[in-house]
């Protein structure tokens, strides 16, 4: 397996440098090799561009893939819409010789060629296969009892048949991977269901795509949870502004939203500023002292 | 036709039942598949409310690759210059930043609090926004995009 070059996209680095910091300080703690992806662009989202134009989507994302291909890494990505446009094009530009030759010709005008040898990561499945949920179980320091709604994300399992991450109808692996963590992944109906964000439907009908958060909030709330745990930065601030503007027209949830990372963080000691929960829309203080006070809690004494 | 398999749709419907988006909206993917076959619908603007969450394409019983087609007929509609005003607006962001969402000043102060100073991305590697810029060129996407 080769070392990681972390691949910061833009909703992380620009909206959320919380997430940033806490998978920068995860990494580190549980001694996995990575470096910075330097010189990286948008992925490019899969929404819009890919929509667009498949030789504009094609070619930028193989800039991205080519520039860890130069450093012999692997790439590793903490969003889904940044794994989903990586691991397609790469597929795409592995298999497909047309299409290669194509993103070839543009790459030579800057003096970058594509050869297909590196493999696109996401910070869960890496987590989940290369340590496992019992060895995570065995590395965090403060298990964090809470009741949380785990929300995959469309792009992390789907299209099945490329993401290779089980089924999408019931999945378990994320679930698998917050439970490790001291958690309990509470069922909730429309588990599956899109946070409403992708696709271009955020930014181009936002109340609409709102309408669809809110069916997840209801029902999350409605399942007693204490916050959400997504794996993706759109979901994330999909969840977290869509419950501030909800909360407008009267519809409160107050639940914190919360990447797996910073969860991973704060089962690792971190305190919530640290992983930069505070930086939310959505501040709930009831929730920041439970996670206080299970963190002062003595388990050496246990 | 780029994606001749929509021939074998037998419209059970199973795609517009599985839309989270349909749930809220006018589009009917069942609907858009049908008619997809028959006439030029660059101008549906049922088009653009899909999340692309591949729940038709995965539960599709004749392994249509749905959410592709709408993909795909998205970018025809592109080609004719149909984009929604919001959509032209992150191209440009694109094409000026090298990013969909750019770095702002808010956001740059709150990462100096946290310690993490400008991102390791093309937001301060000039030379590297130039080569995002120089293929968006060659692909001539601003041409495609820009009104």
């Amino acid at each position: 397996m080769k070392e990681l070059s972390l691949f910061l996209g833009c909703l992380i680095p620009n909206r959320y440098p919380g997430i940033e910091k806490a998978t920068k300080l995860v990494l580190d703690r549980l001694d996995i090799k990575w470096s910075e992806l330097k010189e990286a662009s948008c992925c490019p989202a899969p929404g819009v561009f890919r929509s667009f134009d498949r030789t504009t989507w094609l070619t930028l994302a193989s800039r991205n893939l080519v520039l860890a291909e130069n450093k012999n890494t692997d790439i590793l990505t903490i969003c889904n819409g940044c794994f989903s446009s990586l691991m397609d094009a790469n597929n795409i530009l592995k298999n497909d010789e047309t299409a290669r030759d194509e993103v070839n010709t543009h790459l030579k005008k800057i003096n970058m060629e594509y050869k297909g040898t590196i493999e696109v990561r996401h910070i869960t499945e890496f987590l989940y296969r290369e340590i496992g949920a019992e060895k995570l179980n065995h590395a965090i320091e403060k298990p964090l009892e809470l009741n949380v709604a785990v929300h995959y994300g469309c792009h992390l399992m789907k299209p099945t048949k490329d993401r290779k991450l089980g089924g999408a109808e019931c999945p378990v692996f994320f679930d698998e991977l917050v439970e490790a963590l001291g958690a309990v992944s509470v069922p909730y109906e429309g588990k599956t269901s899109c946070c409403g964000a992708g696709g271009g439907v955020r930014s181009a009908m936002l109340e609409t795509s709102f309408e669809m958060t809110g069916y997840k909030l209801t029902r999350m709330k409605k399942a007693g949870v204490d916050c959400i745990v997504n794996a993706c930065p759109f979901c994330h601030m999909q969840y977290d502004t869509g419950q501030a503007e909800l909360a407008k027209a009267g519809k409160k949830y107050d639940l914190p939203v919360v990447h797996y990372s910073q969860l991973l963080g704060m089962a690792l000691g971190y305190s919530p500023e640290e992983v930069g929960l505070h930086l939310n829309e959505i501040v709930n203080p009831e929730f920041e002292a439970k996670i206080r006070l299970i963190q002062k809690q003595d388990l050496s004494a246990v | 036709m780029k994606n001749p398999e929509i021939l074998t749709c037998f419209q059970c419907g199973t795609c517009h039942a599985s839309c989270p988006s349909g749930k809220y909206t006018s589009l009917n993917v069942r609907k858009i598949i049908r008619d997809s076959t028959r006439k030029d619908i660059s101008e549906e603007p049922e088009l653009w409310m899909c999340t692309t969450c591949y729940n038709c394409q995965e539960r599709c019983p004749r392994g249509i690759k749905v959410t592709d087609c709408v993909l795909t007929l998205r970018s025809e509609a592109v080609k004719k210059g149909i984009i929604l005003p919001a959509h032209r607006k992150v191209c440009a962001f694109l094409i000026e930043t090298g990013h969909a969402i750019p770095l702002d000043e808010k956001h740059n102060s709150i990462r100096e609090k946290l310690g993490l100073g400008m991102p390791e991305t093309v937001s301060k590697y000039p030379k590297a926004l130039k080569e995002v810029k120089t293929l968006l060129n060659s692909t001539k996407f601003p041409e495609l995009v820009n009104e």
